[in-house]
């Protein structure tokens, strides 16, 4: 019961998510929060690598173009079925990455961030010139949905809402396991100390490496799932913007924290395709709000949310200990 | 060998402003060691301010890029006491995601006032001149000259004045400076401005021979963090030199090899480098 008590606003989020078509006939909302819950997984991997790991990866977009570009080309020009090209899209990205990894992990701090962010204009340079290949500027067209399993179809908008929301929910179920595991606590070592977590034995190449090839897996992921609700991919979602946008919904929604990426994301994706005339001019007020957030609060809303719970408890605490009372708490 | 020429040429002439542009850069870097991803913005800026001062107010070149120098150099000091020195006891991944707010902040506000348009900016050196076969407009000789007179300049300020040898002591080692009582506030203030006036120069000499849009600053701040690595983060002279080698390189590889992919040759030379040896060329004692 315990457990679950703490579980108790996740499931909530849940519950709304799984009944949120329900109780909207609007396609177009459906379709928002869809490309919310895709972006939220490719964030959730930004959010490993930078939030808990401490290595600021301005490739990012990069892999997700990788996976999304990877789905595209095999069911398009390859005729591959529409599943295998989703895992080959996934171990292609999983397989670069890595061997991005391999050698990017040997820089540190800002020689690391400086370094993933040319690969990223590597990356996005290869997609715009490679026109015969990738179609260059004029992007990839008529990319197939995601092919049935079974009698379960996804054609229409709301099945691939919830094909989409599953993936999200086993990536934060996978997270969740994760950053609670050991392994995650010595991401957060790495992340607190590199030397630090030398001296008490961690093989950090090791552990940064496995963390950065998880996230640029779910970069693909995110990818290859975008390539296919959207269905049509331009060499717009490799530019460095689109890393820059998924570190801002991880600032938001709190970078290192578990359910961070995931609020943030929606947060601002939902706020700017409600105020549609803000889509080009966003960043006036999302660039200071980026700074004063990392001033001020750089845990963002989950983490904010989290120390003020904290304090609360705390202060409870004191508050029963101060009446003599033996009382446990627990309300 | 007209080819060979003129492509020499050219690459000096983008070498320089990847110099002035890198210079600011390593400057920052030195005293603070912030890799200031906002540097970009404002050399865009520096570029939007020196075409509206002309265009709007009707003043001639030079006065456009002393008024831009002005501009460019505040908002750059402002930076500065706003946003990384609040940030100084913070991890160093905050200020990389600060200046990235900057930047976005800053590309939006001028596409905001001034439109996504691509601008062309008059130039007095538009008219062209032929000698050894080659042909070149005054423009790009300027743009060589101005760049070699603004970096003597400042090798003068860093070596000959009192200000300009805090800057360098505080580079060398901070807690020294501190020891012989120098304020390290003000040495900060004073080298975002003389790195935001460095970026208003380069995009006021070479936004004649480009254009002015707000995307212009990307590839030149990528490139210019590609140099500062080559010739080692924070070193005035390896900025320099890196600077023109990566020049030259890329018009000689975008004639002789490929023109799509030149704007690859510097990341990819970065990846080799950075792949060899993972603290740059020069790695320096006491840089992260």
């Amino acid at each position: 019961m315990q457990g679950l008590k703490k579980m108790r606003m996740p499931l909530i989020f849940l519950l709304v998510a799984l009944l949120f078509p329900l109780f909207t006939d609007n396609q177009y909302y459906i379709y928002v929060v869809t490309l919310a819950f895709i972006y939220a997984i490719a964030v959730y991997g930004m959010n490993l690598v930078g939030g808990y790991t401490g290595q600021l990866s301005l490739a990012h977009a990069g892999f997700f173009a990788i996976g999304a570009y990877a789905l595209g080309l095999l069911t398009v020009d390859a005729n591959v079925p529409y599943w295998l090209a989703f895992f080959l899209a996934l171990v292609i990205t999983t397989v670069i990455g890595t061997l991005v990894g391999l050698i990017a992990l040997r820089t540190k701090e800002h020689f690391f961030a400086i370094y993933t962010l040319c690969v990223g204009y590597i990356i996005y340079l290869i997609i715009y010139e490679w026109d015969a290949l990738t179609g260059g500027v004029r992007g990839l067209i008529g990319i197939e949905s995601p092919a049935a399993i079974g009698p379960i179809t996804f054609d229409t908008g709301i099945s691939n809402y919830y094909l989409i929301l599953v993936f999200l929910v086993l990536t934060v179920i996978f997270m969740k396991f994760l950053t609670e595991s050991i392994v995650g606590r010595t991401y957060v070592a790495i992340r607190n100390s590199e030397e630090l977590a030398q001296t008490i034995g961690i093989n950090t190449m090791k552990q940064k490496l496995i963390s950065f090839v998880i996230s640029t897996f779910l970069a693909g992921l995110a990818g290859a799932l975008y390539a296919s609700f959207v269905r049509f991919i331009g060499p717009d979602i490799s530019y460095t913007m689109m890393t820059f946008d998924f570190l801002m919904y991880a600032i938001v929604g709190g970078f290192g924290t578990l359910f961070g990426p995931v609020v943030g994301t929606l947060l601002i994706v939902i706020l700017t395709q409600s105020l549609q005339f803000m889509e080009d001019f966003r960043m006036i007020i999302f660039g200071p709000l980026l700074v004063l957030l990392v001033i001020f609060y750089p845990r963002g809303i989950v983490g904010g949310y989290q120390m003020w719970k904290m304090k609360r408890a705390y202060k409870k605490k004191q508050r029963s200990v101060d009446q003599g009372s033996t009382y446990e708490g627990g309300d | 060998m007209d080819v060979l020429l003129q492509q020499l040429f050219n690459g000096l002439t983008v070498g320089s402003v990847y110099s002035l542009v890198a210079l600011g850069l390593t400057l920052v870097y030195g005293i603070l060691h912030i890799p200031n991803f906002a540097h970009g913005a404002l050399y865009m800026v520096g570029g939007y301010i020196t075409l509206m001062s002309m265009a709007l107010m009707g003043v001639p070149y030079f006065i456009g890029i002393a008024i831009s120098i002005v501009v460019v150099g505040t908002l750059a000091m402002l930076m500065e006491r706003l946003v990384f020195n609040p940030l100084r006891h913070a991890p160093p991944i905050h200020d990389k995601i600060a200046a990235i707010g900057i930047l976005l902040f800053l590309e939006t506000l001028v596409q905001l006032v001034w439109g996504a348009d691509y601008r062309a900016m008059p130039t007095p050196f538009a008219d062209t001149i032929s000698f050894l076969g080659i042909t070149v407009t005054w423009q790009r000789i300027m743009i060589i000259v101005a760049a070699v007179v603004v970096m003597i300049l400042l090798q003068l300020f860093l070596k000959k004045t009192m200000v300009g040898a805090a800057i360098v002591a505080m580079s060398q080692n901070r807690e020294g400076a501190f020891l012989v009582g120098i304020n390290a506030n003000k040495v900060a203030m004073l080298t975002f401005f003389v790195s935001g006036a460095l970026a208003a120069i380069a995009a006021s000499i070479a936004s004649p021979i480009n254009l002015v849009y707000p995307g212009m600053g990307h590839l030149v701040i990528l490139k210019a963090f590609v140099i500062i690595i080559i010739g080692g983060m924070g070193s005035v002279p390896g900025a320099i030199i890196g600077g023109y080698i990566l020049g030259l390189t890329e018009s000689l590889g975008a004639t002789f090899i490929s023109a799509a992919y030149s704007d690859l040759i510097a990341f990819v030379l970065l990846v080799v480098i950075l792949t060899m040896k993972p603290q740059g060329l020069f790695a320096q004692k006491g840089a992260h």
